[in-house]
């Protein structure tokens, strides 16, 4: 068993990217996630593993240090919250365009503009539909506890490299600041010289030497006919991804008549709302998408052949319930899909929650459960 | 004496390096970029650099550059060549890295990128293209166009009031302590091409030696965007741009000194 | 066993580190632990509270609308949470500025002079170990040892001279807490 710690969400960020052989973070700071930079900067791990920390000019900066220092085929990761991440859409793009592996964090606040610090999810659309420019995607990943800040770092940069695309941590203020038990993982070293260009395969700008062609990092092709071969690679990766790693949770799913979807903090409200409804004799469950992209479409297709109704819950608007019904229609069913959330920074109660499913499914709660076939 | 005598191996003079690739050059007849490529090359060459090189091109002309010399590059988003040669070099400490860029791309979107790169004295070498307008484009305004320069943009000369003024980035990067080696150049005579080359011989050494930034401006020429012919683009930029952006080193230090302008 | 409650108070009383000493003291119990601030502009002598679970299973939300015990020290805190109690759950109050008083029948309430204590006791920054002590008095989910544990974790070595002092302050707390019977 590894080392057991009380620690926050962002400062396990930190002491997780040093533990897993992190060769540089480049970042700036915001609310609130700035304990990640502050953790790293205390912990000075260029005098233990030799990772190098950096705090940038500006948001646009750190990505595009992230895009240097990724070219080179070393674990590269920045973290920011929700107006940093604007600001980096266009290096973020350019990541993805280049397919460089690296790890993205988005502790995400209220917006829209300058918002509020309060923890949000409203950057979903933002994190797994793009964001920047172009057809691209990200691997998107939902920690909900801070357990899994820790091991979405190590998740994140295998899941990056495996594709050799960025992978990002969506995370929200509330996980950020939260403090739970936490197992920290045992170090690893970071990549030797050889390994990055073994790990790599060897595309990755090291310096040229006379036994290989020049590599070149870009995003460009003038010729139309050029891009389009790219962005059809890029789609094809795009579908591994769905089809290979895809992580949800399902928790009392089985005899669910109902089906709450939720990731992050959300999911954990939710998972109480569950216990809270079940008492009260609703057959409730819960889905929690572990990956925002690739989405569990399939599970929840599955759950759409029995389930009588799904409500996503948000602290948004209400962004993943599109991809819940795009998933719900695919499957033929005639589930119903509502949507609950709060916006502005505020977490809903379990009781919300369960009062909102009450509410939106009232007609089926009063006449008794229509499946769908 | 027939042209077989004259191309005996014995009677070679000069050839192009080895590190210039055979791609075709898409550059304009006269533009100085080629010849700043071409200094680049035999440096990196002669020095003995060519697997310790990163390069990272612009947006703009010299978009490029990646096809023209054997090393390996990256292709940076518009203005942030800087900040990728920071990330390269801080996880790189070995490497030779530096950064290619012209003056839309160093002097107006990427100038907080530049002078944090300099400020924070990253051991890299930046060379900045300066022919006073965007030729990528099509010939818009640059922040160093002259006043009264005609461009795309200002079809009626740039006009102060309305513009602002020709920036002298170089200047304001010699004030920074992070910067050891600072000059302005030209490559528009072959005085001017040999005292270059020196120049950005002293900057690779700096870098190599961890002296801090090394900054390298090339007064050039953009006959397509001016409107001119090479040769009168030449004498244009002697009578016009020269004056403005007078040639000579502004600073030799090392990261941390301040010098005397 | 699922410890769910609430810390609030002024910013300053050390309402994050008493919650921050019972979640380590927690884990030293191989408990799962949830810790949950308000963070913000308020955290600097505003309002301040942190949500703290203690639990022998998987902790669910981080958000409650009720609690078992809430742990309250000032007025404002007191108007917002005293009706968030579980019905048959605790109250734990300094009367130091708290012009209404709790009057839930529906409650256990408690009372610890701890601003008063910890003036007597020449040391005001003792004051939220002293409402710890009567915390653990009053709800004693937790053994001592493990309290005593979870803070020397908590705190940096460089203040573990000041463990005896602070272990002082639970002792008075678990002396001085007494039940308020609302008639």
């Amino acid at each position: 068993m590894g080392e057991i710690k009380l620690m926050k969400g962002n400062e396990v960020l930190a002491e997780a990217a040093i533990r897993c052989g992190c060769d540089g973070y480049f970042g700036y700071p915001i609310t609130p996630q700035s304990e990640v930079m502050e953790t790293l900067m205390a912990r000075e791990p260029w005098k233990e593993t030799g990772m190098v920390v950096l705090q940038a000019e500006s948001e646009v900066a750190s990505i595009n240090m992230v895009y240097g220092a990724a070219a080179t085929g070393k674990k590269i990761m920045t973290s920011s919250s929700s107006p940093g991440i604007s600001l980096m859409a266009e290096g973020i793009s350019y990541l993805a365009g280049a397919e460089l592996p690296c790890l993205l964090v988005n502790v995400q606040r209220g917006g829209p503009g300058l918002g509020t610090i309060q923890p949000s999810q409203a950057d979903y659309f933002q994190a797994v539909k793009g964001g920047g420019h172009g057809d691209y995607k990200l691997i998107v990943l939902a920690p909900s506890s801070v357990q899994e800040m820790n091991d979405f770092v190590d998740l994140g940069f295998e899941l990056a490299f495996k594709y050799r695309n960025p992978a990002m941590i969506l995370a929200d203020g509330a996980i950020g600041q939260m403090m739970e038990k936490v197992e920290l993982a045992d170090y690893k070293p970071r990549w030797t010289k050889e390994e990055v260009v073994e790990k790599n395969g060897g595309w990755a700008t090291t310096g040229k030497p006379s036994s290989r062609k020049k590599n070149v990092i870009t995003s460009l092709e003038m010729a139309s006919n050029d891009m389009e071969v790219r962005n059809i690679n890029l789609q094809a990766k795009y579908r591994k991804m769905e089809e290979e790693d895809v992580r949800y949770e399902a928790i009392q799913c089985d005899d669910a008549e109902f089906i709450l979807v939720a990731f992050g903090t959300a999911a954990r409200v939710c998972q109480k709302a569950v216990e809270v409804a079940r008492a009260k004799g609703l057959k409730v469950g819960l889905l929690r998408p572990i990956t925002l992209f690739p989405f569990p479409k399939t599970i929840i297709k599955e759950l759409a052949r029995k389930a009588v109704g799904f409500l996503s819950v948000e602290m948004s608007a209400g962004q993943m319930v599109e991809d819940i019904k795009l998933a719900v229609y695919d499957a033929g069913s005639n589930a119903r899909v509502n949507y609950f959330g709060r916006m502005g920074g505020i977490i809903p109660t379990p009781t919300e929650v369960v009062e909102a499913l009450e509410d939106k499914f009232s007609w089926e709660l009063s006449y008794g459960v229509k499946r769908s076939y | 004496m027939d042209i077989q005598d004259i191309i005996k191996p014995e009677n070679l003079v000069y050839q192009k390096t080895k590190l210039l690739t055979d791609t075709p050059m898409h550059y304009c007849p006269g533009c100085s970029h080629g010849v700043v490529h071409k200094i680049l090359a035999e440096l990196i060459d002669e020095m003995g650099l060519q697997d310790k090189s990163i390069g990272v091109a612009p947006v703009g002309c010299a978009v490029f550059a990646y096809n023209y010399i054997d090393i390996d590059w990256q292709e940076a988003a518009h203005g942030r060549a800087p900040a990728v040669a920071t990330g390269i070099s801080r996880v790189n400490p070995d490497a030779f890295v530096f950064t290619y860029q012209g003056d839309g791309d160093l002097a107006s979107i990427g100038a907080a990128e530049i002078m944090h790169a300099c400020n924070r004295g990253e051991n890299i070498l930046v060379i900045f293209i300066n022919n006073g307008i965007y030729g990528m484009t099509g010939g818009q305004m640059a922040p160093t166009t002259l006043e009264g320069m005609v461009t795309a943009t200002t079809p009626n000369g740039r006009n102060v009031e309305l513009n602002g003024y020709p920036m002298r980035i170089t200047n304001l990067i010699a004030q920074l302590p992070g910067t050891s080696y600072v000059t302005r150049q030209s490559v528009h005579t072959a005085g001017g091409v040999r005292k270059c080359k020196k120049a950005v011989k002293k900057a690779i050494q700096n870098v190599l030696d961890k002296k801090g930034t090394s900054f390298v401006e090339v007064v050039s020429t953009c006959n397509s965007g001016w409107k001119l012919s090479p040769v009168a683009s030449n004498k244009w930029m002697e009578e016009n741009m020269i004056p403005y952006y007078p040639l000579g080193d502004m600073k030799d230090s090392v990261k941390g000194e301040h010098s005397e302008n | 066993m699922t410890e769910e409650m609430i810390i609030a108070g002024f910013g300053g009383q050390g309402v994050l580190s008493m919650g921050k000493i019972l979640a380590y003291s927690g884990i030293m119990e191989d408990k799962e632990v949830t810790w949950f601030p308000s963070y913000g502009p308020e955290m600097r002598g505003g309002t301040a509270n942190v949500t703290v679970i203690v639990s022998d299973t998987r902790i669910s939300s981080p958000v409650l609308q009720e609690y078992d015990t809430a742990i309250i020290l000032n007025q404002q805190s007191m108007d917002k949470f005293e009706k968030a109690v579980k019905p048959g759950g605790v109250l734990l109050y300094d009367p130091n500025g708290i012009v209404n008083p709790p009057t839930r029948t529906d409650i256990n309430i408690f009372k610890v002079e701890a601003t008063k204590a910890s003036v007597e006791m020449g040391n005001p920054k003792v004051f939220n170990m002293i409402v710890f002590g009567s915390y653990l008095k009053v709800r004693p989910i937790l053994s001592l040892d493990n309290v005593e544990k979870g803070l020397a974790k908590s705190l940096p070595e460089r203040y573990h001279k000041l463990i005896p002092l602070n272990l002082d302050a639970m002792q008075k707390g678990r002396e001085i807490v007494e039940e308020v019977n609302v008639v």
